[in-house]
């Protein structure tokens, strides 16, 4: 890895493998699900070894992508809390979707879209693992009356549908905010960036006062 | 039934093409099943075990006439058994024989992910093909009967086909071959009802004035049909849905949702997209990484003189 000196570290070696884990496991499921989920898609079911193997396989990827969720919880809720900034910034979306970072104000080290992807994957994921779990016939097929299952599963396609709206602007957020992708693969950013898109985190970081770490008290 | 080519099917599960059908044009068959004439002996539930070759495991005696206690995968057919007290206090002893009713609009059909797990005949039998089956049990959810059973060793959903093995080569169900009394009747639909008709005028001579035919419109009929002495009631036959229709909930699931959530999805993509070549990506500058600079030697400057 070719760090720059002067280089951020934006992410830590341990929230890469947990991100990347979970980002696989989601992958997984997205395709195994979709596969169920429409006729013109069962051929996804292909890519398992066919039909019995997506079925048998889907709820285990769904099980690990909890765990992971858990790790992924534990190291990013924090930063991930909404304050004051996020309303300044929210108002201007707009500017946000143009490109127009003159007129966005500064913000932390995240910013209100990447909040918003994190809190509905943290309600989602467990709505879609235990709904999962009620639908799951192999283990939880006599569990719970047919009426219980006819809803759960509605639940499970339309939280799933969520999630993966959710998961297409976070991809997509990746591609086109430069340079993000490798905030995540190689852990760091360049002052420059952070300057640029997190201009909050920026002067914690520049300061070094990382205790102080609530973004309303840095300028 | 998979390895015969049929080419009469009218409807296949997950299916969003037309199906073989060029073969179509045979009558519709319905089997009838006169719960007033039946001793409850279980000769069919004997004969469907023996023409299909199912071995369900043997149970315990769980204080009921009904044995096993419920379907299950070996289990296609079963007599069931209720004890009711009539109006004048007079025991009467309502025994059904349960199994796939072979629904006109079938709930498990609706419901299956699987191409061609489950088939609809012309004749309006719904087989299932357990080569395609996947084990999911979406049909457990979408069947108004509550008749599929997953089995638990191969993981397929397994219930009664109606014999279509011998009704394509011209014979009856095995269980109607076995019945004693007549009591289970197989022709044409329009000749069952026919003769259902005059079924429930005998009953209705003999005073049951709500006998009725079973064949519920909810499901756009049936092609396993009741004669009850109280069609009013069909619930009183351990369970019988009065009203049987295929889930609200099953039918938005599987309804309007899937293609407007396959549109959505692709729509989002296509609009990440259209923004990557419209508007473009955000990218930093070699400004920014100046202004960076310049903005940390300022605050290291500032922390060293307070
Ligand atoms: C978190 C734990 C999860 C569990 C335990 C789980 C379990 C299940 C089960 C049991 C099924 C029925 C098919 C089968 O038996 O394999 C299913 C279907 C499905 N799952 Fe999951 N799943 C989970 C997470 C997810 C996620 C994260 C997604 C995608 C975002 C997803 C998407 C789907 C879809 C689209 C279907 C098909 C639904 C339909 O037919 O309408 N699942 N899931
Ligand atoms: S009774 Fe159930 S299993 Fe039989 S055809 Fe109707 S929906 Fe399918
Ligand atoms: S268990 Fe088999 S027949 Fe039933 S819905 Fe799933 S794939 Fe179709």
């Amino acid at each position: 890895m070719t760090r720059p000196k002067r280089a951020f570290t934006r992410y830590t070696t341990l929230n890469r493998v947990n991100h990347w884990i979970n980002a696989g496991l989601f992958i997984l499921l997205v395709l195994s699900g979709l596969s169920f989920f429409h006729p013109i898609l069962f051929f996804l079911s292909g890519l398992f070894g066919g039909g019995q193997w997506a079925r048998a396989a889907h709820p285990w990827f769904g099980v690990g992508l909890v765990i992971s969720w858990i790790g992924m919880f534990i190291q990013f809720w924090r930063t991930n809390l909404f304050n004051r900034d996020d309303i300044a910034w929210s108002k201007a979306i707009v500017q946000v979707a143009t490109n127009d970072d003159e007129h966005v104000p500064p913000i932390g080290r995240n910013n209100s879209g990447q909040k918003a992807v994190f809190w509905a994957m943290t309600l989602l994921i467990p709505t879609l693992f235990v709904t999962g779990l009620l639908i799951w016939e192999v283990y939880f097929g006599q569990a719970t009356s047919i009426p219980v299952q006819r809803v759960a599963v509605l639940i499970h396609s339309l939280a799933a549908l969520g999630a993966i709206l959710v998961w297409v602007a976070h991809v997509y957020a990746a591609i086109w905010i430069r340079d993000s992708v490798r905030s995540m693969t190689q852990g760091y950013v360049t002052p420059g960036w952070a300057w640029h898109h997190h201009r909050k985190w920026f002067y914690q970081l520049a300061s070094g006062q990382r205790a102080k770490t609530d973004p309303r008290k840095n300028p | 039934m998979s390895d015969l080519q049929s080419q009469d099917y009218v409807r296949r599960s997950a299916t969003t093409m037309t199906p073989p059908m060029a073969r179509s044009h045979e009558d519709q068959v319905a089997k009838l099943i006169d719960v007033s004439r039946c001793i409850g002996c279980k000769a069919c539930q004997s004969a469907c075990m023996e023409w299909n070759d199912l071995r369900p495991e043997i149970g315990h005696f769980e204080g009921s006439y009904e044995n096993p206690m419920d379907l299950g995968p070996s289990v296609w057919t079963l007599m069931k058994f209720n004890e009711y007290e009539n109006e004048q206090g007079n025991l009467e002893w309502l025994i059904r024989k349960d199994g796939c009713m072979h629904c006109e609009d079938p709930g498990c059909l609706k419901a299956c992910p699987a191409p061609g797990a489950i088939v609809q005949y012309a004749n309006g039998i719904v087989d299932f093909i357990s080569d395609k089956c996947i084990g999911c049990g979406y049909c457990v959810k979408g069947c108004p009967f509550d008749i599929p059973r997953i089995s638990k060793t191969d993981h397929k959903a397994y219930k009664c086909t109606l014999c279509s093995d011998r009704v394509t080569v011209g014979l009856e169900p095995a269980c109607v071959k076995a019945c004693p009394t007549g009591a289970i009747m197989f022709g044409s639909k329009t000749d069952m009802t026919h003769w259902a008709g005059e079924r429930i005028e005998d009953l209705k001579s003999r005073g049951f004035e709500n006998a009725g035919l079973y064949d519920p419109p909810e499901v756009q009929g049936t092609h396993v049909m009741y004669v009850l002495h109280h069609a009013d009631r069909p619930s009183l036959y351990s369970g019988l849905p009065d009203e049987p229709r295929i889930s609200p909930v099953v039918q938005a699931w599987k309804g309007i949702l899937k293609p407007l959530a396959v549109i959505g999805i692709a729509a989002a993509a296509l609009a990440g997209f259209f923004h990557w070549v419209t508007v473009g990506p955000n990218e930093v500058q070699d400004e920014d990484e100046a202004e960076a600079d310049r903005a940390m030697r300022e605050v290291e400057e500032e922390e060293k003189s307070p």
